[in-house]
C-alpha cells in the first residue's frame, strides 16, 4: 500500500462539512415542505450555506494536495 | 489500443491520476507557451462573446430564437442574482456579473465537452484573477460610497454589538472581509473544478485499466462499474460546474451589495 497519509486526514476534515450541508439542505427541505410558496426565497439562501460550508471541505482537499 | 493489448504480457502498473495530470505541454511544440487551458480560455471567450454579440445585434420588439436565448441568459443574471442579492441599485452591476457568471460557466463546461475535456478554471490563476477583480470593485464601491474611515468603521465596528466584544469580533471582521474573501472565493471554485476532473479521471482510467490490463471476470466487471460511474458522474459534474458558476457570481454580488448596504 502506497499513498499519502493527507488523503486520510481530508477524509476525516470532510466530515464536518459533510454533516453541515446535511443539515442546510434538511432545513431547506422542511421549509420547503412546510411552506412551498416559499421555494425561491430559500433557494439562495440553501446555496449561498451549502457554498459557505463547503468551502471548509474544499479548503481541505487544497491542502491535501499541497502540504 | 492493440498496442495495448499486445503489452498485456506483462501487465503494466496503474498509475493513479493526480494534480501532475493538471499540467499540460505546449501545444505547438517546445518554447510556444500556448497550452490546453490557454486554447480553452480563449475559445470560451469566443464563444460568450459571439453569442451575446449576435443575440443582441437586431434587437426586435419581437424576440427571435437567438435573441430570446440571449434575453433569458441575461435575464437570469439579473433577476436571480443581480436583483436578490444586491436589490435595485443592482442593474448597474449586471454587465459585470452576467460576465462572469457566463465565463466561469463555459471554462467550467469545457471539463465535459468531448475533446476538450478540462476545466480551465482548475487552473489557480483563472479563479484568482477573477476574485481579485470582484475583491477591487466590492471594496472600492464600499470605500467610494461610505467613505474610508466610514467603510472600515462599519464593517469592523458594526452596531448594536456590545463592546466588550469589539477586541475579539473586529480583527476577525477585518481579516474574514478583506483577507479571506478572495481567498475562498479563488479556492472554492478552484479545488471544486480540480476534484471534479480528478473524480473523472480516476474513474475513466481506472476503469480502462481494469476493462484492458487485467485478467479475469472480476476486474473486467469492475471496469465496467466504473465505466458507467464516469458517465454518471459526467453528468453530476455538469451540474456542479453550474452551480459554482452560480455561487461564485452571487457570492460576488453579495459581497458588492454588503458593501453597499450599511447601517447608520
Amino acid at each position: 500500500m502506497e499513498g499519502s497519509l493527507n488523503m486520510v486526514g481530508y477524509g476525516l476534515a470532510a466530515i464536518g462539512p459533510g454533516v453541515g450541508i446535511g443539515l442546510i439542505f434538511a432545513a431547506y427541505i422542511s421549509g420547503v415542505a412546510r411552506q412551498p410558496e416559499a421555494r425561491s426565497v430559500l433557494q439562495g439562501i440553501a446555496i449561498l450555506g451549502f457554498a459557505l460550508a463547503e468551502a471548509l471541505a474544499i479548503i481541505g482537499i487544497g491542502l491535501a494536495f499541497a502540504l | 489500443m492493440s498496442d495495448r493489448l499486445l503489452a498485456a504480457e506483462a501487465p503494466e502498473e496503474f498509475h493513479a491520476p493526480g494534480p501532475r495530470d493538471f499540467e499540460y505541454p505546449e501545444l505547438f511544440g517546445e518554447g510556444t507557451f500556448f497550452t490546453k487551458p490557454m486554447l480553452i480560455v480563449v475559445l470560451g471567450t469566443l464563444a460568450v462573446g459571439l453569442f451575446f454579440y449576435y443575440a443582441a445585434r437586431r434587437g426586435s420588439l419581437i424576440p427571435g430564437k437567438l435573441q430570446f436565448a440571449g434575453e433569458s441568459a441575461y435575464g437570469f443574471v439579473r433577476n436571480q442574482i443581480a436583483a436578490d442579492a444586491i436589490g435595485r441599485e443592482g442593474i448597474k452591476y449586471v454587465p459585470y456579473l452576467a460576465s462572469l457568471f457566463f465565463f466561469i460557466a463555459v471554462l467550467n463546461i469545457a471539463g465535459i465537452i468531448p475533446v476538450l475535456q478540462f476545466p480551465a478554471t482548475s487552473r489557480i490563476a483563472i479563479p484568482l484573477f477573477l476574485a481579485v477583480i470582484s475583491w477591487v470593485i466590492f471594496n472600492y464601491m464600499g470605500i467610494k460610497r461610505q467613505g474610508f474611515g466610514g467603510y472600515f468603521k462599519n464593517m469592523m465596528f458594526p452596531p448594536g454589538v456590545p463592546k466588550a466584544i469589539y477586541p475579539l469580533l473586529s480583527p476577525i471582521e477585518f481579516m474574514s472581509t478583506v483577507v479571506f474573501r478572495p481567498i475562498t472565493l479563488t479556492l472554492r471554485l478552484t479545488f471544486n473544478m480540480f476534484a471534479g476532473h480528478l473524480v473523472l479521471l480516476l474513474c475513466i482510467l481506472g476503469g480502462e485499466y481494469l476493462l484492458f490490463e487485467t485478467q479475469g471476470v472480476v476486474g473486467f466487471a469492475a471496469g465496467g462499474i466504473s465505466m458507467v460511474f464516469a458517465v454518471i458522474m459526467t453528468f453530476f459534474e455538469g451540474f456542479i460546474q453550474l452551480l459554482q458558476a452560480y455561487v461564485f457570481t452571487l457570492l460576488s454580488a453579495i459581497y458588492i451589495g454588503g458593501a453597499l448596504t450599511y447601517e447608520h
